[in-house]
C-alpha cells in the first residue's frame, strides 16, 4: 500500500519529519508540564451489587433499552419469548454463544461465518449476543468481540438485538472501572440505549442505523 | 481551510444578514437553549466535575508538551496494530494521501463518518474533483450535503434548518444521489430518520472504502476512538474493506486510561448525555472483524503554528464538543455560518484565525466576534479560556495595524446585542474594565501553560449571576 502513496517512511518521510520539528520548535521554550492529578472519583455509586445493578436497570431503561431479569433458569425462556414477541423467523448465533441459552427459542438459527456479507445479515431478524460488561452509571453494554459476542457488525445490521448481561460478574458501576478491565487490543464496541439521533430540532428519534430496538437482558445469580 | 468558505464576508457583514432571517435565529435560539439546560443537568450528576475537567485540561496541557514524543509513540502503536500512517503538513498533502489510497483500492465511492479534520481540509471536494464521490453519513451532514449548504454548528451542523426545510431538501435532492425519498414524505422526524436510514442502507451496504476522522487516538495502544448516535459511523468503520482516518495531531492523548476522563466529559458537554448511543475503539485491524485494511493520515495544517503560540496552544486541548457555542449570545444570533469557518462559535473565533493566521478580513474579524462574557470558558470541559485567547488575538491583529475597535463595533452591532440591548453591552464593558484593575496579574504557583503570562481579564460576578441578574 505504501508504493504509489507518499507515506510517512515509504518516499523520504519529509512531512513526518518537518511536522515532527516544528512540534519541538513550538514547545522548545514552554516549560514542563506537570503529571497529571487524577483527584477525579473512580465511582459515584455506593459499592452495594443491588444498587448498582438497579441503577444499571434505570439507566438503561431511560435511554429506551428494554430492560428484563432473570436467572440462568429463566433465561432460555424469556429469550424464546422475546424473540416470538418481535416475530423474528430467523435469529443470528455469534460463534461462542452457550447453546443452551437458545434451547427454547423456535427462529431459525443463522450462524454468523465470516464471508457472511452485509447484506445477507440485513435479512435476518435478530441478534442474541452475551458482552464484555456492563457499566451502570452511563447505562453501557460494552462489546469486545468475544465469542459470545462476534464481529463488530452482525450487532449492528439486524433491526433487533438482544443482549444478555451476567450480574453481578460483568456489572461494574462507573468508566474508569470498565476501563480497568477493559482490553483495548480488542475492537470495541459501547452502546448506550437504542440508535438515535437528534438531528431534527433536537427532537429525539430512535432507530436510524443500527438496531431500532435493544433488549437487555440481566440475568442474576 | 476548506475552499467552501473561500469569498466569505467578514464575520460583521455575515452576521448582520444572519440576524435578519428570523426563521434562522428561531431554529438557533430554540436548539442553543435546549442543550444548554440539558447540560447543566447532565453535568450536576458528577460531583467530581471541575476535577474531571482538571484532569482533562491536564492530560492535554501535558500531551502538546511532548506532543513529538506522544506521536512517535502513536505510529509506532498504530503500525504495531497492523495500520499504515501518513503524515499530511497541509490540507492538499492530506487530500492528495487520501484520494491516492482510494484510487488503489480502485473504488470511486467512499462513505464517510462526520469529521471536523476532513471538513476542514475540504476532503469532499477535493475527492469529488478527482473523480470520486463522498457520501456524508450523518443524518445532519446528509442534510447539509443535500442540500448544498455549509455546516453551522459542530455537533449538529443542519441545526439552522428546521422540519419543514429539510423534508424539502430530502423530496426534491435524494434521488440525484441515490434512493429518492418515499412518496409522501411528511415532516414527521421519524419519517425523515426513516428516509435517511433507507437511502443510506444501499450505501453502506456497498461501501468498500470508509473514511473517518477520530475524537481521540491512544499513543501507548493505537487506539482510536469515535463517538457517536447513529450507527452511520459503526457502518464506515466496520463495513468496508479499507479504513482511511484523517486525525488532527493534536487529538492524541498518551495512555489508555486516559480516555476514561473524556468518557466522561464529552458526551455530557455535547448531547447533553451520560453517553452518547454508540461508541467505537479499534486498534488497527483485527481479523475477521471490520476492515483489512487501515490507514491513519496525520494533520498538521496549522496546528503546530498554533501550538508555538504561548496563550494560543490552549485551544489545541479542544475536544470539539460544542457546549461553547450553544451558550454564546453572540453565536445565538449570528449563526454559524457568519463565521467564515467548519470551526463556528466561540472556538471557531480564536482556533480559525490560528489554523489560517489573521491575513483575510475574516480571520482578522473573528477575534471580535465576542462579548468576552465569559461562558465560553465555564462550560468548557477542558478548561480553555476562550476570552483569554480572543483578548491576546486582538493584540495580535491591532499591532498588524487592523482596524481593532471597528471591528469590535461592528460585529457586536451585527449580532445586535448592542441594539437589542444597550445597557447590557454598557455593563459589560464596565465590567471588565473595573476587574482588569482589581485581578492579580500572575498567580502564584500555577502551572507551565500560565505562568509567565497575565490573568485574564474576567467579569466581576460570574457569567450565570450576570446573565440572570442584568442579562434579562
Ligand atoms: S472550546 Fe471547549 S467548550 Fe468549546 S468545543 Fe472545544 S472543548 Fe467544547
Amino acid at each position: 500500500m505504501a508504493g504509489p502513496v507518499r507515506s510517512a517512511r515509504g518516499t523520504g518521510g519529509s512531512s513526518r519529519d518537518r511536522i515532527l520539528a516544528r512540534v519541538r520548535t513550538a514547545v522548545a521554550d514552554a516549560r514542563e508540564a506537570p503529571e497529571v492529578t487524577r483527584a477525579y472519583l473512580t465511582s459515584h455509586t455506593p459499592d452495594d451489587p443491588a444498587a448498582v445493578l438497579d441503577l444499571l436497570h434505570e439507566n438503561l431503561a431511560e435511554y429506551r433499552a428494554l430492560v428484563h431479569r432473570t436467572d440462568a433458569e429463566g433465561l432460555p425462556a424469556l429469550l424464546a419469548r422475546l424473540l416470538a414477541e418481535h416475530g423474528s423467523s430467523t435469529v443470528l448465533v455469534p460463534p461462542g454463544l452457550p447453546p443452551e441459552w437458545l434451547g427454547e427459542a423456535g427462529p431459525e438459527r443463522v450462524q454468523d461465518r465470516s464471508e457472511s456479507t452485509a447484506a445477507e445479515l440485513d435479512t435476518v431478524d435478530s441478534v442474541v449476543t452475551g458482552c464484555a460488561l456492563a457499566i451502570a452509571e452511563t447505562g453501557t453494554i460494552v462489546l469486545d468481540g468475544g465469542p459470545d459476542q462476534g464481529r463488530r457488525r452482525i450487532t449492528l445490521v439486524p433491526d433487533h438485538h438482544v443482549c444478555v448481561v451476567r450480574a453481578p460478574d460483568q456489572v461494574v458501576a462507573s468508566v474508569p472501572q470498565a476501563m480497568a478491565r477493559l482490553d483495548p487490543t480488542r475492537p470495541l464496541t459501547w452502546i448506550s440505549g437504542p440508535s438515535a439521533t437528534s438531528d431534527i430540532e433536537l427532537d429525539r428519534v430512535e432507530g436510524v442505523h443500527g438496531p431500532r430496538t435493544l433488549e437487555v437482558v440481566l440475568v442474576i445469580g | 481551510m476548506s475552499g467552501t468558505f473561500v469569498g466569505m464576508p467578514a464575520f460583521p457583514e455575515a452576521a448582520r444578514e444572519a440576524v435578519g432571517n428570523s426563521t434562522l435565529r428561531a431554529n438557533l435560539r430554540h436548539a442553543t437553549h435546549t442543550i444548554r439546560d440539558k447540560r447543566a443537568r447532565a453535568v450536576a450528576e458528577l460531583a467530581d466535575w471541575q476535577q474531571l475537567r482538571e484532569a482533562g485540561k491536564q492530560i492535554k496541557n501535558h500531551t502538546l508538551r511532548h506532543l513529538d514524543r506522544y506521536l512517535v509513540q502513536l505510529e509506532e502503536s498504530v503500525v504495531r496494530a497492523g495500520g499504515t500512517v501518513h503524515w499530511a503538513a497541509d490540507a492538499d498533502e492530506a487530500n492528495r494521501i487520501v484520494a491516492d489510497l482510494v484510487k488503489a483500492t480502485g473504488e470511486r465511492e467512499v462513505v464517510k463518518v462526520k469529521s471536523m479534520a476532513t471538513q476542514e481540509i475540504g476532503l469532499n471536494e477535493a475527492l469529488v474533483a478527482e473523480g470520486i464521490s463522498a457520501y456524508e453519513t450523518d443524518l445532519a451532514e446528509l442534510i447539509v450535503q443535500l442540500g448544498h449548504d455549509r455546516p453551522s454548528h459542530i455537533l449538529v451542523p443542519a441545526i439552522h434548518r428546521n422540519r419543514g426545510e429539510i423534508r424539502d431538501i430530502f423530496r426534491e435532492e435524494m434521488g440525484s444521489w441515490g434512493r429518492p425519498a418515499p412518496d409522501g414524505l411528511t415532516d414527521s422526524p421519524a419519517e425523515l430518520a426513516e428516509a435517511a436510514r433507507l437511502h443510506l442502507r444501499e450505501k453502506f451496504l456497498r461501501a468498500k472504502v470508509g473514511v473517518s476522522g477520530a475524537n481521540f487516538m491512544v499513543a501507548e495502544t493505537g487506539t482510536l476512538v469515535v463517538f457517536e448516535s447513529e450507527g452511520n459511523g459503526r457502518m464506515c468503520l466496520t463495513l468496508p474493506e479499507t479504513l482511511i482516518s484523517v486525525v488532527g495531531i493534536e487529538k492524541v492523548i498518551p495512555t489508555w486510561r486516559d480516555l476514561e476522563v473524556f468518557l466522561q466529559t464529552l458526551p455530557r458537554s455535547s448531547t447533553a448525555e451520560r453517553m452518547n448511543p454508540y461508541t467505537s475503539m479499534w486498534t488497527g485491524t483485527t481479523d475477521g472483524d471490520g476492515p483489512s485494511v487501515f490507514h491513519l493520515v496525520l494533520l498538521d495544517n496549522g496546528r503546530t503554528d498554533t501550538l508555538a503560540d504561548e496563550v494560543g496552544r490552549q485551544a489545541l486541548r479542544c475536544i470539539r464538543c460544542s457546549a461553547c457555542l450553544n451558550v454564546c449570545p453572540v453565536y445565538e444570533r449570528a449563526g454559524g455560518h457568519a463565521y467564515g469557518s467548519v470551526y463556528p462559535g466561540p472556538i471557531g473565533a480564536i482556533l480559525s484565525p490560528q489554523l489560517r493566521g489573521t491575513a483575510s478580513e475574516i480571520d482578522a474579524s473573528l477575534p471580535y466576534a465576542s462579548s468576552l462574557c465569559g461562558a465560553c470558558y465555564e462550560v468548557c470541559p477542558v478548561a480553555i479560556d476562550i476570552p483569554e485567547v480572543l483578548v491576546h488575538l486582538r493584540e495580535r491583529v491591532a499591532d498588524r495595524g487592523g482596524k481593532g475597535h471597528r471591528l469590535e463595533k461592528a460585529a457586536m452591532k451585527a449580532a445586535s446585542w448592542a441594539m437589542d440591548r444597550p445597557a447590557v453591552l454598557a455593563a459589560a464593558e464596565r465590567a471588565a474594565t473595573r476587574t482588569r484593575r482589581l485581578h492579580p496579574k500572575k498567580v502564584p504557583g500555577t502551572g507551565a501553560w500560565t505562568a509567565g503570562r497575565e490573568l485574564p481579564e474576567l467579569p466581576e460576578k460570574s457569567f450565570r449571576d450576570w446573565w440572570k441578574g442584568e442579562g434579562r
